[in-house]
């Protein structure tokens, strides 16, 4: 290529292949149980949902620790300063009582996986047995049993929110449209579970710890303080990590089990957890109601919404997020897409027998946008409305809009991407469809649903939760060494994301290399500077921030160098295509050579210091992503069975960096929501025991159930972020299960049901049109 | 503690003399005794096929089959893929049209699509979805594991490669 080419290609905005690919197709992945280990930890858990431990009983000469061997280990007490928190404690072992089935109670330690797990059946455990708590409402009915003495009525987070203007307007309004949505309780389900390893160095005392976990960084900080160590004593790497959704973020208790057995034994020692205890035990999500009203005006604009969030929390509150994660982003963020005014919301986090909540993809916008969507479409009905000119009339067009509850919403494309899956849905072709369908017993739905994605938030999205640990930042330590290689290392933990790719191109665009040239380090706290690690859809915005406000200083710098090497001024010397060039002519010198002169000739320049080694961080206010999804299925209505027939999403999430990593971000997510609308649901039975305990009980769909999913890009180019790009990786999950409801209501219209709770599996379907039926026939 | 048996697993083309209690899976003994640690284990139910390998070239579930059950059995990984470092097109094509992301699943899939491809090369997009759908993904809904199954299908068939590999 010509030295005076100015077709100069950007590496961001392609679907390159990802640098982590070559090793995952070759087996040569390195996830946590891939390590071996001296001794092996199994842990005897909890049959029951609530109860006193009478005894524990372990076998004679078997290694059995239970809390009070633990001693000196601190209980797990994540914190939030708001909304009347009340701060449980959590025990990393049971410590006399159990709360959910499948509490650690005792750890098992043996020199194999196998002998471990003869050991755990053979320890005896005496439980005395109290009533629990299973379902949110019991929790918060009258005379309920406590299930933390601490909070005597079992709410432990509560937000209250009421608009200046909501009951004038409210009285005023001229319609009033309400519903009350329920999402069942889902799994993430990383197809690896969660696994540590924990290593004691009799040279240095120190100990590592690998496992399967989305935030390095915070899991050193939180498993040293509980386990009463020096923070600098602890080294914690995310190696390969199978997935996490949200599942891996939270602390598990059993990883401090782990550190201080290795530090006790001075040996190495490993759990990988199974595919039970992963069901019964590992972070659970969703379980909500939420009763949504709205007050619209005679022309259909919504003028007021008033909300109820009920959440399960579960048995415990989460590190380091707390439990009040979900109730609290759900009363933030529940006006969505719409310009509402007038807002008012009670939210609550609600403790009970079953096992704890985390957050996972979506975090409580997936029910939230079931909840306003359904709404739409009802209030649509109801006011004789067209659903998609209700929308029309009420989605947000004009940037930046500030909420009812004070965000401030970047320039997005609610009303573009609505209109562009409705153009390619062809809604006048479906309804004659649908129309000669239902003449034959066919019962075919269409369902669509708009919201906004919050990505990319920085600090005071999180301080005004009130977090005692607030994330936000991150930052990049990024350095060329001398033969023109550059490393970025990360606090961000990517875990399947494809990050080192699309940093590499970020970081490449800005120096004038190829990617190739880029390696991205993450998931070592020794490694790496201290970061929040991945999660919330933040990373390809915030690392994506710092990654390249560190490559402008090194660019800088590069430039510098090469003015003096190039005897040129600094303002006419560019960096393309591996060469610093001066621009316009054919002086050039490889960018490696300028990178030897940095740390080899550092006197020639003694105003810029030696090497080339920056830091940076990036700390945004956050940007909303936005998209449509929109559904056509069938309703099979003598099995109850649904059959998605296509699938669409029209999305915006600024400038995609990758576009092929964009969209699988995107298919991933849709697929998660699918399984939320139709298939996914932990059950318990009423004594609090979990009757999905395997994966033919629990059913993750396959690719028989998941469709084909098109896609449709607008990119909006925020102002907000650095990159111009918004994150995305959970809309997939939030949109889904809302077009899904929407598109079976649609369906069963005729009926005149409204299936509001999800997952709508056969068995709902059924006996929604069983009791219209019955209704049909007492009204006859 | 039961007692031991001695059996030959043939992985890869490489013998692995053992020694192993008669309850020991064939997973367990393939990452545990012989290092093969490509095969990932997700579920030990037999439902989410992460441990798919090929056993006397049929794809099986190797938390489901004990390891001596496999005593002397052609057993192929995803580590015996590539030759001469080589990638199988079915690893450039998952490379390529993006079949995977966290890659805990991607081992089990590309051996399915192995054993599957091999004995029925010119199968129909639909029965291949069938087949696909023996195995749980849970990053990229399906979508791009399909289009690089047929995309490898595709360049399988037009002989870049041979199909019947040595046996």
């Amino acid at each position: 290529m010509s030295a005076h080419s100015h077709d100069i290609k950007t590496w961001v905005g392609r679907s390159i292949r990802r640098v982590e690919d070559p090793a995952l197709v070759a087996g040569l992945g390195r996830f946590t149980g891939d390590l071996p280990a001296k001794r092996w930890v199994r842990f005897v858990r909890s049959p029951v949902a609530s109860g006193r431990i009478k005894s524990i009983k372990a076998p004679p000469g078997a290694m059995v620790i239970a809390m009070p061997e633990l001693a000196g280990v601190k209980r797990l007490r994540p914190m939030l300063h708001k909304f009347n928190y009340v701060p449980i404690e959590q025990p990393i072992l049971a410590d006399g009582v159990v709360r959910f089935v499948g509490e650690p109670v005792a750890a098992v330690v043996a020199s194999s996986e196998e002998e471990a797990e003869d050991i755990v059946d053979l320890v005896e455990v005496e439980i005395e047995e109290i009533a629990p708590v299973v379902d949110a409402k019991a929790a918060i009915a009258q005379g309920a049993q406590a299930v933390h003495g601490m909070a005597p009525t079992n709410v432990i987070v509560e937000g209250k929110v009421k608009t200046g203007g909501f009951d004038a307007t409210w009285a005023a309004a001229a319609h009033i449209v309400g519903v009350e949505v329920r999402s069942r309780r889902q799994n993430a389900l990383p197809l690896e579970p969660r696994g540590g390893h924990a290593s004691y160095d009799l040279a240095t005392g120190r100990v590592t710890l690998t496992c399967s976990t989305q935030m390095p960084h915070l899991m050193r900080t939180v498993i040293a303080d509980l386990a009463n160590m020096p923070e600098a004593d602890l080294r914690v790497i995310a190696p390969d990590v199978g997935g996490g959704f949200g599942q891996k973020m939270s602390l598990p208790t059993e990883y401090v089990t782990l550190v201080w057995l290795a530090r006790k034994l001075r040996t190495s020692v490993a759990w990988t957890e199974d595919r039970r205890e992963n069901l019964i035990a590992c972070f659970h999500s969703r379980d909500q109601y939420v009763t949504l009203q709205g007050a619209f005006d005679r022309d259909g604009k919504l003028l007021a919404l008033s909300a109820d969030v009920l959440a399960n929390i579960g048995a415990y509150s989460c590190f380091p997020t707390t439990c009040a994660v979900e109730p609290l982003m759900a009363m933030a963020e529940m006006p969505g897409p719409y310009t509402v005014r007038e807002y008012s919301c009670h939210a609550r986090g609600v403790v009970t027998n079953t096992c704890p909540m985390a957050p996972y993809r979506g975090v409580s916008r997936p029910v939230i946008t079931l909840a306003l969507e359904r709404l739409m479409d009802r209030s649509a009905a109801t006011m004789g409305i067209d659903p998609v000119d209700l929308r029309r009339r009420n989605l947000v067009t004009n940037f930046p809009y500030t909420s009812a509850m004070g965000l401030v919403f970047d320039d997005a494309s609610y009303l573009e991407t609505m209109e562009l899956a409705v153009e390619a849905l062809d809604i006048p072709a479906f309804r004659k469809r649908q129309g000669e369908a239902r003449a034959q017993g066919r019962y075919l739905g269409l369902g669509i649903s708009t919201f906004s994605e919050r990505t990319g938030y920085g600090t005071p999205a999180f301080a005004a939760r009130g977090m005692e640990i607030t994330p936000g930042w991150e930052i990049v330590e990024l350095g060329m060494d001398p033969s023109g290689r550059v490393e970025a290392r990360i606090g961000a933990s990517p875990h399947g994301q494809g990050l080192r790719t699309s940093l590499a191109q970020i970081i490449a665009d800005e120096l004038g290399i190829e990617p190739g040239k880029v390696s991205i380090i993450h998931g070592d706290t020794d490694r790496t500077p201290y970061g929040f690690g991945t999660f919330a859809s933040r990373s390809a915005v915030i690392s994506g921030g710092a990654s390249l406000l560190a490559a402008r200083k090194v660019r800088s710098k590069l430039v510098s160098i090469a003015a003096h090497l190039l005897e040129a001024s600094a303002d006419d010397v560019e960096l393309v295509e591996g060469v610093a060039r001066v621009k316009g002519t054919d002086r050039a010198i490889p960018i490696e050579q300028v990178a030897r002169a940095a740390y080899h000739r550092a006197h020639l320049f003694p105003d810029l210091g030696p090497g080339l080694s920056e830091s940076a961080s990036y700390d945004p206010s956050g940007t909303f992503s936005n998209a449509c999804h929109a559904v056509i299925l069938e309703v099979d209505i003598g099995t109850g069975g649904v059959k998605i027939e296509r699938y669409i999403v029209a999305e915006d999430a600024g400038r995609l960096i990758n576009p092929i990593i964009a969209e699988g971000q995107i298919h991933g997510g849709v697929a998660q929501g699918i399984a939320n609308a139709l298939y996914e649901e932990i059950i318990y039975d009423e004594t609090g025991n979990i009757l999905t305990t395997t994966l033919a009980d629990y059913l993750p769909p396959t690719s028989h159930e998941i469709p084909r999913i098109e896609i449709f890009h607008l990119k909006t180019l925020t102002g907000d972020t650095i990159t111009q790009a918004k994150g995305l990786g959970e809309g997939g999950a939030i949109g889904a299960p809302a077009a899904i409801v929407n598109a079976i209501n649609d369906a069963l219209s005729p009926f005149g049901v409204s299936l509001d709770e999800i997952p709508v599996t056969p068995q709902r379907i059924h006996a929604a049109l069983e009791t219209a039926k019955e209704t049909t026939k007492r009204q006859s | 503690m039961t007692k031991k048996a001695n059996i030959t697993l043939v992985i890869n083309g490489e013998k692995h003399s053992l020694e192993v209690e008669p309850r020991r899976t064939l997973a367990d003994a393939i990452r545990e005794d012989c290092g093969q640690t490509g095969t990932h284990i997700g579920c030990e139910h037999g439902v989410c096929g992460a441990c798919t390998v090929l056993v006397d070239d049929v794809p099986a579930r190797s938390c489901l089959m004990f390891a001596i059950q496999a005593n002397g059995k052609r057993i192929r990984t995803v580590e015996g893929l590539a030759e001469n470092g080589q990638m199988h097109p079915l690893q450039e094509a998952f490379m390529e049209h993006h079949g995977l992301q966290c890659g805990f699943c991607t081992p089990g899939f590309l051996m399915l699509a192995t054993g599957v491809l091999e004995r029925e090369p010119d199968i129909s997009d639909e029965d291949l979805v069938d087949v696909l759908s023996s195995n749980l993904c849970r990053c990229t809904g399906y979508q791009n594991i399909i289009k690089a199954v047929r995309a490898a299908a595709q360049e399988m068939r037009t002989g870049m490669r041979s199909v019947t590999r040595t046996r």
